[in-house]
């Protein structure tokens, strides 16, 4: 276990060290800025488009432009892009070290070749919590303080429902955790490609069309998919959004759940499995 | 394939009295490595390496263990630079300091030569050498440069195409090799002459890729001054005597045999 630790520590130690890491935090940093700092001029003209059109059938009252509303916008925004920040990191773990020899550095230590892949499976969660944290802190914290708490009007594809100021925390604690779910799956994902590969790009590249095109899959609702499409993790990484709807469908998110986290586990073990009979011959 | 980068197709490889495929954590304690070009993490300074690679290893490292084998390898007052900056004999440099962290009983050095400068050669062979001498330590040398292995080492394998086809100390399979001596006189027809009359008369010739003045002869190392002798008694003027490496006549019997 102290072996493991060891090796776990010098993972995140990399990771941190590495100024790719960086371009992660720096995206979200300017996405969530700039984003809020717009909602903060046009906020309300934008806001007043949408509710002219329901203001002959309800009165609205308060802050509907409050921070519960700016993350929940800001998440569905950045849910697109935060999968191929988790993969410039995870997609390169092996594939660059093997490229630039490294990998070697790393099979001349005691540690076998799957405490190799668990350390460097873990130090990616722990990039991708951090990457989240970051997320959940500028679209909720920082946006709750600059435009006030409130009702959210979560407005899904098929209805536009009211959730209680006071009703809401949990369900953001709970869309943050599958958020973290469905991105572990990209980092497993990441990893796994970058076992197989010995250049840095491919992986992350690969990554990044695996999920336009299960993306594009879920999108079309044509009978020939309805076999696969609840298999695709992509379908279930939106999962989310459920829990802003009235009634919440648990059934529908713990299923969701489970499929995340057998990919997980999929991608995981593949990654050990080819690992460990993996001739290093660069 | 003892580093455990390639596997073996079948079969098994045993270290300090134990297979390698059952006890490869205790073996690769004691074993260092250098595997053709060191590879680092070039964001990182060299220190920050070897600590990774000290962790690694659990190795509880004080400043001043890590001075002194900065000042063993050579790499002292640039261990704080970024790999990024380092040239390749500086990337060998800590390669060593590397494969030496962890005091292994065995250092294996695949090709360490490659890239480095003529005084980088001279201060690799002297340090292996040195580790040998005062520290016990085995070194597995493998390289192309016949001249270095003749120099540094005390025992040898030769393997052609997979399969060895020679094996033993160096000494011993160089003993009874003879050497092509190749010789520049100025009177050349008073060398043939006094060549003819000496115990080499049958073991020269003339040079045939060279020019005229030039005599080739198959004798052993331990003859040379003789030969030196001889001829300056003879009042034949020597403008130059060398002979090709001995290990690489050998090497080529062998492997064109």
């Amino acid at each position: 276990m102290k072996e493991f630790i060891a090796i776990f520590k010098n993972e995140l130690y990399k990771t941190a060290k590495r100024p790719r890491t960086y371009i992660g935090f720096g995206v979200i940093l300017f996405i969530c800025l700039t984003l809020q700092a717009a909602f903060y001029n046009d906020g309300k003209e934008i806001l007043s488009f949408f509710t002219n059109q329901i203001d002959n059938l309800f009165n609205v009252h308060g802050n509907v432009l409050n921070g519960n509303l700016i993350c929940f916008l800001l998440l569905q925004t950045l849910i697109v892009q935060m999968p191929l920040l988790v993969a410039l990191v995870t997609g390169d773990s092996v594939s660059g070290e093997t490229a630039s020899g490294t990998i070697r550095f790393l099979l001349a230590t005691p540690a076998s070749r799957s405490k190799i892949i668990l350390a460097k499976w873990l130090s990616g969660l722990c990039y991708t919590l951090l990457l989240l944290g970051l997320l959940g802190f500028m679209a909720l914290v920082v946006s709750k303080w600059i435009f006030g708490s409130g009702d959210l009007m979560a407005l899904n594809s098929e209805a536009l429902t009211i959730i209680r100021g006071d009703d809401i925390n949990w369900r953001w604690a709970a869309a943050f955790v599958i958020a973290f779910l469905s991105l572990a799956v990209v980092a497993s994902l990441g990893q796994m490609i970058s076992c197989f590969i010995d250049n840095s790009i491919t992986p992350i590249v690969s990554v990044m069309a695996i999920i336009i095109i299960f993306t594009i899959i879920g999108m079309f609702d044509l009978p020939s998919f309805d076999l696969i499409r609840p298999l695709l993790f992509t379908t279930h990484m939106i999962s989310w959004k459920s829990l802003f709807e009235d009634p919440i469908p648990f059934s529908d998110i713990y299923f969701s759940c489970i499929v995340l986290i057998i990919h997980i586990v999929a991608f995981l073990s593949i990654s050990i499995f080819y690992f460990n009979r993996k001739d290093i011959l660069t | 394939m003892i580093m455990g980068l390639i596997k073996p197709t079948s079969g098994d490889i045993k270290l300090f009295d134990s297979s390698l495929a059952q006890n490869r954590n205790e073996i690769m304690r004691k074993i260092g490595c250098i595997i053709e070009k060191p590879d680092f993490y070039t964001y990182l300074t060299a220190h920050e390496n070897l600590r990774l690679f000290a962790r690694a290893h659990q190795l509880q490292y004080t400043e001043q263990q890590y001075k002194d084998l900065y000042e063993l390898v050579g790499l002292s007052g640039r261990e704080k630079g970024k790999v990024k900056t380092y040239s390749h004999g500086m990337k060998q440099r800590l390669g060593l300091a590397q494969a030496l962290l962890h005091a292994p009983e065995i250092i294996i050095l695949d090709e360490p030569n490659t890239g480095l400068d003529p005084q980088g050669i001279i201060d690799l062979r002297q340090l292996i050498t040195k580790l040998n001498a005062e520290r016990g330590m085995t070194v597995l040398f493998s390289s192309h440069i016949l001249s270095e292995v003749q120099e540094i080492c005390t025992s040898m394998i030769v393997i052609n195409k997979g399969k060895t086809i020679a094996q033993g100390s160096v000494a011993d399979l160089l003993s009874s090799e003879s050497l092509h001596v190749h010789l520049e006189v100025v009177q050349v027809d008073k060398c043939k002459l006094a060549l003819n009359q000496s115990e080499w008369k049958d073991l020269y010739q003339m040079d045939p890729n060279k020019s005229v003045d030039h005599f080739t002869l198959k004798m052993s190392k331990r003859e040379i001054p003789l030969l030196i002798r001889y001829l300056t008694a003879q009042d034949i003027d020597i403008v130059g005597i060398d002979y090709r490496n001995q290990l690489e006549e050998y090497f080529l019997k062998i492997t064109h045999s």
